[in-house]
């Protein structure tokens, strides 16, 4: 039961962040395409812009790494006899990540459509636009933080 | 229709705005000196210039002709469901009624009174009326197109004929307006049926006429209240004034004072500054409502100045009838 929880704590947070990356990265893509249909230049300003949301995946996908790693599941060495309680421990671990990671990246993307917006009408202003979505980041990384701290504070 | 489905359609609509026309081309529109230059600076803007023609009047409405269906051509690649736009065309399909019905009972045809431009073929109006059978229209227009015919019919007055079709038209713009669940779109409707009501009161006061028709005459307003405002249009201008002083449309009554067209202009421009806020919303179908109106915002004026340079009017007087430009 134990190892249950902890695979379900590490699919978990690949799972949610890797939906939310997926749902952001189309949104910000349709804006990027609306906007490279009326200036082709504007391509890697808006490619830039477009990947923004996608690093939630990217950090989803970590998480996952490092919790598979730590319970042994990518050694081949399972821990089959895991408490519930260390479990649980993985499972709560990995939550930050789970649903900072979902939630991060589709307001991201909103950021994102929006300054692709803005470099529409200002490309002159693509640093500034960059700053906005990359604020959202912000939220992401400190929860990539909290979960990669919790998982390896879990005595093994 | 879902709000996220135009992330595309805006980002491409933000490009298109950089191509508007703002209120510095408008001052160096109104400042060429002849029809040749304003002309050229359209052209430098990429607008259309047609190659044959017949007069300077013919050339400019081939000209805007051709823009609008630039813009209504990009609006069609952009939204699946054109449906919801009905709002700014209604207007249109009212107009070849009315020119359905009038051209139903007289001998001469006149195949340019119809505009195009509507949701529905003038040709499938005129059989319409023509065979009295109303069926082909819209429902909400089935029951006005029948009354107004019989009313032609019977009382040969043109007036009160306009009347019902224009009140139908207003009622049908603010049905269309709830229907698309665009806040630009339901705010764009308001105004709408809000400055037609105060012209109308205006008219009815102008012509004499009595509550009970002024009654008929106005359509629902939200931000009106049409039985106080038929009631002032009754007693006279003064009481006009008064009440809208105390309505939402205290603007509008020292541009009612100076002339029918600043008021009409006053009215464009409350239309353009309420939805300019568009300009800012990323993803909803606000911005690409707000463009198509922004552009028959910019049709227009254009008409006004280049009409004015066509008949040698003197340029201030054209820069009073010019619009707010919505970029």
């Amino acid at each position: 039961m134990g190892i249950a929880l902890a695979l379900l704590g590490a699919a978990s947070a690949a799972l949610f962040a890797g939906i939310g990356s997926a749902i952001g990265v189309g949104r910000a893509g349709q804006a990027a395409a609306g906007l490279v249909t009326e200036d082709p230049s504007q391509f890697s300003r808006a490619l830039i812009l477009q990947l923004l949301p996608g690093t939630q995946g990217i950090y989803g996908l970590l998480i996952a790494f490092i919790a598979l790693s730590n319970i042994g599941l990518l050694g081949g060495q399972v821990d089959t006899g895991m408490s519930v309680g260390t479990g649980l421990m993985y499972l709560f671990a990995c939550l930050p990540m789970a649903f900072v990671g979902l939630v991060s990246a589709m307001q991201q993307s909103k950021a994102s459509v929006a300054s692709i917006g803005l470099v529409a009408k200002r490309p002159d202003q693509f640093g500034k636009s960059m700053i906005f979505p990359a604020m959202v980041e912000t939220y992401a990384i400190l929860a990539l933080l909290i979960s990669i701290l919790a998982i390896n504070g879990i005595p093994r | 229709m879902s709000d996220n489905q135009y992330y595309y359609a805006v980002a491409r609509i933000r490009s298109k705005e950089l191509g508007l026309l703002n209120q510095s081309f408008i001052d160096q529109l109104l400042g060429a000196k002849n029809i040749e230059e304003a002309m050229r600076l359209l052209q430098d803007k990429g607008w259309h210039m047609p190659e044959e023609y017949t007069t300077e009047s013919d050339r400019v409405e081939k000209m805007l002709s051709a823009e609008k269906k630039k813009t209504w051509d990009l609006i069609a690649e952009l939204v699946p469901d054109m449906s919801v736009f009905d709002v700014l065309l209604i207007e249109n399909d009212y107009h070849n009624l009315k020119a359905a019905v009038k051209e139903a009972l007289t001998s001469d045809k006149h195949p340019n009174i119809f505009s195009s431009g509507g949701t529905i073929d003038p040709q499938v109006m005129k059989d319409a009326v023509e065979s009295r059978d109303f069926s082909p229209l819209p429902d909400e227009m089935e029951a006005p197109a029948s009354k107004a015919l019989e009313t032609l019919l019977h009382t040969h007055d043109g007036q009160l004929t306009d009347v019902i079709i224009d009140r139908a038209a207003l009622e049908a713009i603010g049905a269309a307006a709830k229907k698309s669940g665009t806040p630009v779109l339901e705010l764009y409707a308001q105004l709408k049926v809000a400055s037609a009501d105060i012209k109308t009161a205006i008219r009815a006061v102008k012509t004499g006429k009595d509550k009970k028709f002024i009654t008929e005459a106005l359509a629902p307003c939200e931000t009106l209240d049409t039985e106080r405002l038929a009631t002032a249009a009754s007693e006279g201008m003064d009481a006009i004034y008064d009440y809208l002083s105390l309505s939402k449309y205290a603007d509008a009554v020292p541009e009612l004072k100076k002339s029918p067209s600043a008021f009409e202009r006053w009215c464009d421009n409350l239309i353009i500054r309420n939805i300019r806020s568009e300009i800012t919303h990323p993803y909803t179908l606000g911005p690409l409502a707000a463009y198509i109106i922004a552009r028959e915002n910019e049709m227009s004026t254009v008409r006004i100045v280049l009409s004015g340079l066509i008949n040698d009017l003197p340029e201030e007087s054209v820069r009073e009838r010019a619009r707010e430009m919505y970029v």
